[in-house]
Formats: structure tokens, sequence, C-alpha cells
């Protein structure tokens, strides 16, 4: 593509991903929003990082039996409560291993 | 700045991923290295190098790109609570280094996601990975082994799988909320064709916003006081 259209293409993604990330942050007065509202914004990181999680992992390795095994070994190394070094580099090793005997 | 550490490490491969990628669809290592750096939203810069590949035009592209980011201002609201007494200097910095992983890191760390010092500094270890990656990707001619490539993809996952699991085990109203946005999530994966074909941007906001409002209206209170 032509150089200073790749720039404007970049300037124009920096705007556009910043904005929704700071418009909360300086308008929001936390104090002031409902229970109700304050209970929604609570659950927001559980739901998402279980919806980043599911069932898209599946699909980050080259096989769903690969990425199922190397997830099952972070999944219990997380419920072990390991270091989350630990958790991803078991779940590398699992993918790893898996992939070597497929 | 350790508490980034993981996120760092975890995005280290995508990021060089990511590098390799924009190079071979046509972006200078500049320009790769820059969208890194300025823009600082990993899924956004893989669609939009994707639809750069196909020929789409610069306004589809940041249509696209806000709609996958649009996520974001939900997380930046859950954040701008503990940091609500902060200067608007210091959080019009910190709203730059949201992104999934970090947010995840800090919004799971109740007793120090005030501080502003932490969650900049998990921030910054996250975004010198991030373009420390993009950067050793555009240098790679050739590519890691095709096979540990492969085994690496799972490397974010598993991040986030570390993050997620521990507080869920702590809090029983936490893991319906968790359990019915991995249902939704599936069922926008496999579900009918009109959930489908919708942008994964899209299916990311419809399943939290719908997990949390079903959370919000079942559990007004949380029911077990172990919760954090």
């Amino acid at each position: 593509m032509q150089d200073n259209q790749g720039i404007l293409l970049i300037m124009g993604m920096a705007v556009v991903t910043y904005l929704p990330r700071l418009i909360p942050m300086l308008l929001f007065n936390p104090e002031k929003l409902p229970p109700f509202v304050k209970r929604f914004f609570g659950f927001i990181p559980y739901a998402v990082l279980s919806a980043l999680i599911f069932p898209e992992i599946l699909a980050s390795t080259s096989s769903p039996a690969s990425a199922l095994v190397g997830g099952v070994v972070a999944l219990v190394l997380a419920v072990y409560e390991k270091n989350l070094f630990l958790v991803v580099v078991g779940g590398i090793v699992g993918v790893f291993l898996c992939e070597l005997m497929l | 700045m350790q508490t980034g550490l993981p996120i760092a490490f975890g995005y280290l491969p995508i990021a060089i991923t990511f590098g390799l990628l924009a190079k071979a669809n046509g972006l200078s290592s500049m320009e790769s290295i820059l969208m890194s750096a300025l823009v600082f939203a990993g899924a956004s810069q893989f669609v939009a190098v994707n639809l750069l590949a196909v020929g789409a035009g610069l306004g589809q592209i940041l249509i696209t790109t806000l709609l996958v980011n649009i996520r974001h201002f939900l997380m930046s609201a859950a954040l701008a609570h503990p940091l609500g007494k902060q200067p608007k200097r210091i959080k019009t910095l910190i709203a730059f280094g949201i992104t999934d992983e970090t947010f995840s890191v800090v919004a799971m760390d109740p007793e120090k996601n005030s501080d502003p010092g932490f969650v900049a500094g998990v921030n910054t270890t996250a975004y010198l990975g991030w373009v420390l990656g993009t950067t050793v990707g555009t240098m790679l001619v050739r590519g890691l082994p095709a096979m540990l490539q492969a085994s690496m993809g799972i490397a974010l996952y598993a991040m986030f799988i570390g993050l997620l699991v521990p507080s869920l085990k702590r809090s029983k109203v936490n893991f319906c909320v968790a359990l019915i946005a991995a249902g939704l999530s599936s069922f926008t994966t496999w579900g009918p064709r009109f959930l489908t074909t919708l942008d994964k941007g899209w299916k990311l906001i419809i399943t939290t916003v719908i997990a949390c409002t079903l959370g919000a209206l079942f559990f007004p209170e949380e029911v077990t006081k172990d919760a954090r």
C-alpha cells in the first residue's frame, strides 16, 4: 500500500481504538452509578474472560484435540493456583507433546 | 511492572506473529511497528492486516476496528471505578494501556487496582512486550518451526485460564456468570447462522452484556461472603 495511506490507516486506527478506552475513564463518575450497573460492571471481567477462552481456544492450535489437551493442562494448574507462568508454559508443553504424538 | 510480565510473555509469540503477518501482507517494518506502538490492540491489528490483504478500503477497516474495540468501553468503565479519584491526565495515560489482558490482570486484583502506579506498571510492561515482539517478528526472515508456532497459539488462552479459574473458585456467583458467558459464546459460534456470521467483536459484546445483565438480575447481592 502507498506510504501516506499506511500512515493514515494507522493514525485512524489509533484514534478509534483509543476513544472507547478513554471516554468512560474520563466521563464516568462511578460513585453515582446505580447498584445494578455497578454489579453489572463487576461481572464484566469474568464474563469477558470466559467468553474469550471458550470456544475460541479450540481453534488456537493446529488441531482442536491438542488445544483441548493444552487447555486441560492449564486448567488443572490453574485450579491448584500455580504461578501464571507455569500455567502458560504447561499449556504450551501440553499442546507441543500432543502434536508430537498426533 | 512485575505483574505485567506474564502478559508481556504471553504477547511475545502473538506480537511476533503479528510482525511476520503484517510484513507478509504488504506493510513495511516501520508501519508494522508503528501500528503496534500507536494502536496497541492485538485483535484489531490482525483484523486490519487481514482486511488489507483482501483489499478492503480505509473506511471499512476503521469501522471494523472500532467494532472490535468497543468492548474496551466496558472495561474502561469498570476500571474508572477504582481509579475514580485520580487526576485526568493520569487516567488519560492509563486508558491507552487497557487491553483484554491488562484489564483482566488489573481487574482481578481489587486490592491494588486503585493504585495508578500499579495499573500503569502492568500496562507499560505489556506494551513493551507487544512492541518488542512486533519488532522481532518483522526482523525474522524465516518464522519459527511451524509446530512450535502452533503450540504457542495456546499461550494467551492458558493465561486467561490462569487468571480466571482461581477467582471463580472463590465465588459461586462469578462462576455462574462465567459459565453463562461460555455457553452464550458457544451459542454465537455454533448456533444459528445470524449469530455465527457476526463479527467476533460483536459476539463478545453481546455475550458479555447478556451474561452480566443476567448476573446482575439474578444475583443482586453476593451470596457468599468469601468472594473478593
